[in-house]
């Protein structure tokens, strides 16, 4: 994020919300937010059907397809003992036949439109098909198992640095705008270009210090191996293994963000009412809180937003450096293994963590946005 | 114009500009520079790295000036040979047999010890093969036979690969030949060295010929990589690659996110409309996974991806902040003027509205170019990197595979790793001192 878009980012969205309703301010934030997630849905599902489109342009989904039936057909016949007992040829025609048959059924010769559409629904339901080298743990060669596993090890990772970053970028932004011109306000603003490099690239020089150099943390991957046996020595290998990746997104992040962030509270530290707070001599903890967090607090969550949308994108790099087992690594595997269903369905769940992102975030907006709780939105946004 | 020269002059009172300024000079230099000195196809060979391209390089050497830094020197590759005219020859005829000794003097004053010694044979006879003796002569004066073969037209001999010698020296033949052998650890004796061989022809115009080479553990500015590979080509020529990609991606993407920006605006209604929801689908739409897909499933063409991530990146977030100030250039009265004297709807877009927004643009712009410059060494980090091109990222990519970091050869990934590192803060120092000077409501913040 640059400091022009965090400058002049606007609340993403007109708050369409009628001011005749006497709901209670509760009811608005839940309208607000379903109005909010019906919208997203719609905007989740043209983007999956894009996704859908760029892979089928050379015919990667339907040759998923075709494998996935052939799969099928071949296990049917293979439990048969009737078809067991027939020659070698007989059997493949046989099988060729129900393959063809199972093909004109699941109407994979109705013409691209038909089908791009019973794609997406496929995509969207997570029916994704069979990997075609990879495996889950437990052995399954379904996409979605093998997403799905990997799914946890990826939201504990970007979870906890989201929630660091947000809580360390705020308090810092704080701090400085509080001591505007001092030495550290000074040290993060000539920081704040260092945000250029990708947290995977913060990730290689602190790999080479702490791993290689040092030798005092592991290098990469979520646990040791083995694993530990007892819950709280898990917990502890998890967190030994998580001290560098987080670091390294934070690095990234922090100084741009917390340069911005403190730019916004300095512009809003200037507003008339902050000077009239000062005058009635209310302590400086509650003009923060109450006169100058407040009102920022939509645009930083927009800020935010795009930061986290960034964040996810890196994954598959930033887990691939850091030998992370989530989802990212897996699509950088599956891209070694050419394996083009998961790619297709790694694609897939990342937009929907997209969405879900911008939908929580949306949600938090709607909690921080005074306009949504008293439905004056039409007005002013 | 007067306005770029005024801010121009304005940008040389930020000494990070400055700084930043001279390194985006140096680069395009360097870039410039190795366009000229290694032509494309030339650089494409090289990095191929075919048979006989990289052959006298150690394998992963570190970069020769590590010396300068260590308290124990490395060694550094010594090639001698015959026909070049580097190692001594005689010749003395006996009867029926011709008895060549040819004398390889090698100066070795280093610590370490080689990574291989290697000895190419060449030559020529009609039925005899010449026969081979080689004795190896250390400073303090022992000399170690080495052993004796014979040898065919072309025929090399890999000491680390002499079991007999590695019996008798007790360990690995590169190490025993330089190794104190009063010492339990073994540890090189610096000195002048020297390897005689001596080789019999039983015909009358058979020759031999020698090549020595003794691959040592650093190798030229760069140092080398696995494959043998000069790392200098990659650093030289990813320098034009990176800044190409760069800065074609940020101008592409700011140009068109521009002027799609005002013509949403400007025509309003279902358009802005479209632009806004296209904006909205965008936002969920994983761009790297979306060109990892891309990358494996049509093709890694360096231009290919440059489209796709322009194409991706247009309705970006950029979008909405110059939605924003559109919105309100839209209503000023000079724009009502000029539609008060009937220009159209294309001449109000490019000549009234747009130039508006320049001042926004290149801060914006500028700070854009190290995020793509990032992109691409991501893409090549991931594999996915132009398979022709020798690249920054592609380095990276080669380290990690071959676990550069674990194995201790560090100069290989912190060399690209560096020049990337500067090149982001050099274009990020600039673009927020514009930011700077075009935003002024940000100067005294």
């Amino acid at each position: 994020m640059t400091e022009t878009d965090a400058a002049m980012v606007e609340p993403s969205e007109k708050v369409k919300i009628s001011t005749k309703s006497t709901g209670s301010a509760v009811a608005r934030v839940l309208k607000y937010s379903a109005v909010k997630l019906a919208l997203l849905f719609l905007t989740v599902v043209v983007g999956v059907y894009l996704t859908v489109l760029i892979a089928n342009m050379g015919g990667y989904v339907d040759r998923i397809r075709r494998a996935q039936i052939r799969e099928g057909v071949a296990l049917s016949m293979r439990g048969d003992r009737q078809f067991t007992l027939l020659p070698e040829e007989e059997r493949e025609a046989v099988m060729n036949e129900m393959i063809a048959i199972e093909e004109e059924r699941l109407g994979l010769n109705d013409p691209f439109i038909i089908r791009s559409f019973r794609y997406l629904g496929h995509a969207l339901t997570l029916d994704l098909g069979f990997a075609e080298q990879m495996t889950s743990d437990s052995g399954s060669k379904q996409v979605r198992l093998i997403i799905l596993e990997r799914l946890p090890s990826t939201l504990v990772l970007f979870g906890t640095t989201n929630l660091f970053l947000f809580i360390l970028a705020i308090t810092i932004a704080l701090y400085l705008s509080r001591r505007y011109g001092s030495f550290f306000d000074r040290v993060v603003v000539a920081l704040a270009p260092t945000s250029a490099a990708p947290g995977w690239f913060y990730g290689i020089f602190l790999i080479l210090i702490f791993a290689a150099a040092l030798k005092v943390l592991p290098f990469g991957g979520m646990v040791d191996a083995p694993p530990p046996e007892s819950k709280v020595g898990y917990a502890l290998s998890l967190l030994e293994h998580m001290i560098l990746p987080v670091t390294a997104i934070i690095m990234s992040s922090i100084f741009s963000s917390a340069f911005s962030w403190r730019t916004f509270f300095l512009i809003y530290s200037s507003e008339d009412y902050v000077e009239m707070a000062k005058a009635k001599g209310l302590t400086s903890q509650a003009i923060e809180r109450r006169y100058v967090l407040r009102p920022t607090l939509p645009p930083i969550i927009t800020s935010f937003a795009f930061l986290l949308i960034g964040l996810w994108g890196g994954a598959p790099i930033f887990e691939t450096v850091f030998n992370w087992p989530g989802l990212g690594r897996a699509t950088f595997q599956a891209i070694g293994f050419y394996d083009t269903p998961v790619i297709v369905g790694t694609t897939i769940i990342f937009s929907y963590l997209l969405a879900i992102t911008v939908f929580l975030l949306e949600f938090i907006y709607a909690l921080v946005d005074p306009r949504v709780k008293i439905g004056d939105g039409e007005s002013k946004a | 114009m007067n306005t770029l020269k005024r801010s121009f002059k304005e940008l040389l009172q930020y000494p990070s500009a400055i700084a930043g300024l001279v390194i985006i000079f140096i680069l395009v230099a360097v870039a410039a520079y190795a366009l000229i000195s290694i032509p494309y196809q030339e650089a494409i060979t090289l990095w191929r790295a075919g048979v006989g391209v990289w052959d006298e390089n150690p394998r992963t050497a570190a970069p020769a000036w590590i010396n300068f830094f260590r308290a124990n020197d490395l060694p550094e590759t010594v090639v001698l040979s015959t026909t070049e005219g580097t190692a001594l020859a005689t010749v003395e005829e006996t009867s029926g047999m011709t008895k060549h000794t040819i004398l390889f003097n090698i100066d070795y004053p280093y610590d370490g010890f080689p990574q291989e010694l290697v000895l190419y044979f060449s030559s020529t006879f009609v039925e005899k093969q010449p026969h081979i003796g080689m004795t190896w002569i250390t400073p303090d004066g022992r000399e170690i036979n080495m052993g004796s073969l014979a040898i065919g037209a072309s025929e090399s001999y890999y000491a680390s690969q002499d079991a007999r010698l590695q019996r008798k020296l007790g360990m690995v033949p590169q190490q025993g030949l330089f190794a104190n052998p009063e010492l339990d650890t073994p540890v090189a004796v610096e000195g002048a060295y020297q390897l005689k061989v001596e080789a019999f022809t039983f015909e009358p115009d058979s020759t031999v010929d020698i090549k020595m080479v003794l691959f040592g553990q650093v190798h030229g500015i760069a140092g080398t990589d696995h494959q043998r590979r000069d790392l200098m080509i990659a650093l030289l020529w990813g320098t034009p690659i990176m800044l190409a990609f760069g800065l074609l991606a940020a101008l592409g993407t700011t140009l068109t996110t521009m002027i799609i920006a005002a013509i949403g605006t400007w025509y309003g209604g279902w358009v802005d409309g479209i632009i806004q929801r296209i904006t909205e689908v965008n936002l969920v739409l994983p761009f790297l996974s979306i060109l990892i897909m891309i990358g494996t499933f049509y093709s890694t063409n360096i231009w290919l991806m440059l489209g796709m991530t322009i194409l991706l990146s247009i309705f970006g977030a950029a979008i909405k902040n110059y939605r924003s100030i559109f919105l309100q250039v839209k209503e000023s009265p000079y724009v009502e003027a000029a539609r008060a004297y009937g220009a159209n709807d294309w001449r109000i877009i490019i000549r009234y509205l747009v130039p508006r927004i320049i001042p926004l643009i290149i801060p914006a712009l500028v700070t854009l170019i190290p995020s793509y410059v990032f992109l691409e060494a991501s893409l090549a980090v991931l594999g996915l990197g132009d398979p022709t091109l020798p690249t920054w990222g592609k380095i990276i990519n080669d380290a990690q595979a071959n676990g550069a970091l674990f194995n201790g050869y560090y100069y290989w990934v912190l060399e690209p790793a560096v020049l990337l590192m500067i090149t982001g803060l050099a274009f990020s120092l600039v673009g927020f001192a514009l930011n700077r000077i075009f935003n002024p409501r940000l100067r005294s913040l």
